[in-house]
């Protein structure tokens, strides 16, 4: 398969059309104008449908509508716009629609800027919205990656009927590098027999809803939701490790800035020093067990992020206390660079050996 | 004669009243003598030779009570 | 033997929620009517927002989404640009249409979505206990108006399908009542061309129904009649503001 040189949020684009996605729902916002661009001229070619509608709540919830009625369907938008659209996404996670939504991250809070940022993580992984809900959130470091994980991504929002976010930021969306374009691995999919698609009389209606006034059978409703975020934690955690069993320090990074700390690593091995790296793929589930197979006597764990700290909960949670945890970031779209990296790496290793 | 017969199925009627205004010939009424289901006197006809069986009590109402045929 | 009327099959068999003499129970029977005389029962896919009537989804006997308040609409965009053969409706109240949903529903008609919209505008919110509504009279009480709704403070009741009708892509838009028989039979004409609106592929249809509220207005389920006739329809004029023809 010949590569092709993409820009993030074309790439974006034609891996949800290789996988089926014929339904996009969005509106403009910077820096992932292009795939709403791309997927209107690309969906009417396949007989798709490309809409772009009034705000991003109405597009959120055509997503629901489309989902319900048993198509693939994909939104996408950038931070204040997936903030618009988290009640319609608790809404999708409530009734066990499957669907995909691409957050090209930007600066925050409020209009913050557009240059990118990952200061959203709490957002896509606590949950905008309201109620005990999860959703999928995959984030991809790479645009050969963000292909990758786009191609499968309906996929597995069908398998467990749950929304799956592709979380990227300004980078991923605005950098071109070269892609093709892999077969995802097969996945076992139900017929959608709950989709509306009208009874043609011959049965009894299907409904697509989130209401459960008793309140017995909301915790029933629950219950079965938590069941399948069980599932989905045992079975679709992803991430990358290197070099951690043997580290003086391990630095905790995703997205981009992994590609930055990756360079620091390589650098500070240079001058002797051990780093090893745990790149969480599926944000939620968050890979917490690999942390059990740091060095025990490593000094000290370094989160690094675009934004004010936010991973390093979770990080904090993984590492139970075991070693100290220390962070390191830029925020509002300023990128941190492998010197800042390499400083911290330094001081959490005690100086140069 | 009568040219209309009706129906009501009594377990569901909320006594609402509103069949009772919609009828031409002014013949139904809430049964004060019985309570349904609901806890609500169910409406029934008084004088059911003078149904003319045009069905506005079953148009009217909102819980679908009442069923018309016209003899 | 002549059957006059009968339950409709395009209901279920589940007794309605509403309260006693609440006309949205005559609005639903409408609907159904309409479906199975245009025998699009198996087609139909309805949207049922949060309101009194999100029930719906329970009440009429076709395919329904559950949506969030104001977003129908957008929801129904959605399922008919999926299934653009089904026949695709919603049902809002007013506080869901006039007020959160405003932007939601002025969009399908001015992308022309081919969906059927049934508007039940009863001048203030039912579900969550009388609160006024954008639709709530000039004067009229309610728990969020307690002296009356006064135009100074937050202006006159919106009109909705007047304001639909100056859309082009809403090809029919009617307000008709349903607090006597013989309105009750215009209303069910209204709703028919509504939805054969969207058979014929013409554009957005709307209908709005003028409906009463007898528990939150505070009165009997026949005094909210009259109310409705004497007060409603002065301000909210039955007419039809837009059939097929061009925005006048």
């Amino acid at each position: 398969m010949a590569k092709v040189l993409m820009k993030g949020n074309e790439a974006v684009g034609a891996a949800a059309i290789k996988a089926g996605c014929k339904y996009f729902f969005g509106y403009p916002i910077t820096p992932q104008n292009e795939i709403p661009e791309y997927m209107s001229r690309e969906l009417p070619k396949i007989g798709g449908v490309f809409l772009q509608a009034e705000s991003e709540i109405a597009a959120i919830n055509m997503v629901y509508g489309a989902s319900g009625a048993g198509a693939r369907v994909m939104t996408s938008s950038s931070s204040p716009g997936i903030a618009l659209k988290q009640e319609g996404i608790s809404y999708i996670a409530g009734a066990e629609l499957p669907c995909v939504i691409v957050n090209m991250m930007r600066g925050g809070p409020g209009l913050g800027g557009i240059q990118p940022s990952q200061a959203d993580y709490f957002q896509a992984t606590r949950g905008g919205g309201n109620g005990d809900y999860r959703h999928i959130v995959y984030a991809p470091s790479s645009i050969q990656e963000t292909v990758d994980i786009m191609m499968e991504s309906f996929d597995v929002a069908e398998m467990y009927r749950i929304p799956v976010m592709v979380l990227g930021d300004g980078m991923i969306g605005q950098m071109m590098e070269a892609v093709e374009f892999h077969e995802p691995k097969k996945r076992e999919l139900q017929e959608k027999t709950w989709a509306t698609d009208g009874t043609k009389g011959k049965r009894k209606p299907n409904i697509i809803n989130s209401l459960f006034l008793d309140p017995q059978e909301c915790e029933n409703h629950n219950i079965r939701l938590e069941e399948k975020h069980k599932i989905i934690s045992e079975k679709e955690v992803r991430y990358e490790a290197e070099g951690i069993e043997d580290a003086d320090v391990v630095c905790v990074a995703y997205g981009t800035t992994s590609r930055i700390v990756k360079n620091a690593i390589v650098e500070c091995k240079k001058e002797g020093i051990k780093v090893g790296i745990i790149r969480p793929i599926t944000l939620w589930p968050f890979p917490m067990e690999i942390f059990d197979k740091i060095n025990k006597n490593a000094k000290g764990v370094l989160t690094v992020e675009m934004s004010m700290g936010q991973m390093i909960d979770d990080v904090k949670i993984a590492v139970n206390g075991r070693f100290p945890v220390h962070f390191v970031g830029r925020s509002g779209g300023m990128v941190p660079t492998p010197a800042n990296v390499i400083d911290s790496i330094k001081n959490i290793a005690g100086g140069v050996k | 004669m009568a040219k209309g017969k009706v129906k009501f199925n009594e377990d569901i009627c909320k006594g609402c009243e509103l069949c009772i205004i919609a009828c031409p010939q002014k013949i139904i009424a809430l049964d004060e003598e019985k309570i349904n289901a609901k806890g609500f006197h169910p409406a029934h006809l008084v004088n059911e030779d003078a149904c003319i069986g045009c069905g506005n009590c079953a148009i009217m109402c909102p819980d679908s009570v009442i069923e018309v045929e016209r003899i | 033997m002549t059957v006059v009327y009968k339950k409709s099959e395009g209901l279920t068999d589940l007794q309605l929620h509403y309260c006693p003499g609440c006309t949205h129970g005559i609005i639903h029977k409408l609907v159904a009517e309409v479906m199975v005389e245009l025998g699009v029962l198996g087609d139909a896919i309805g949207v049922a927002p949060v309101g009194c009537s999100v029930l719906a989804y329970n009440y009429l006997n076709c395919d329904m989404h559950e949506a969030a308040h104001g977003r129908a609409p957008a929801v129904a965009t959605g399922v008919k640009r999926v299934r653009p053969e089904n026949v695709v409706f919603t049902y809002q109240g007013d506080g869901d249409l006039a007020s959160i949903g405003t932007a939601e529903v002025v969009h399908a008609a001015h992308r022309g979505e081919k969906i059927t919209t049934i508007f039940v505008n009863n001048a203030i919110y039912g579900m969550t206990g009388g609160q006024m509504a954008p639709t709530t009279l000039i004067g009229q009480k309610a728990t969020t108006a307690p002296y009356g709704r006064d135009e100074a403070h937050c202006g006159k009741p919106l009109k909705i399908s007047e304001m639909i009708a100056t859309i082009d892509g809403a090809k029919f838009v009617e307000r008709v009542s349903v607090h006597n028989p013989a309105n009750i039979r215009k209303a069910k004409k209204a709703i028919k061309k509504a939805f054969e609106c969207q058979l014929k592929g013409e554009g957005f249809a709307l209908v709005e129904v003028l409906s009463t509220c007898p528990t939150n207005w505070g009165k009997t389920p026949i005094d909210a009649l009259k109310w409705l006739e004497e007060n409603m329809i002065p301000y909210y004029p039955l007419k039809n503001f837009r059939n097929f023809g061009e925005v006048k």
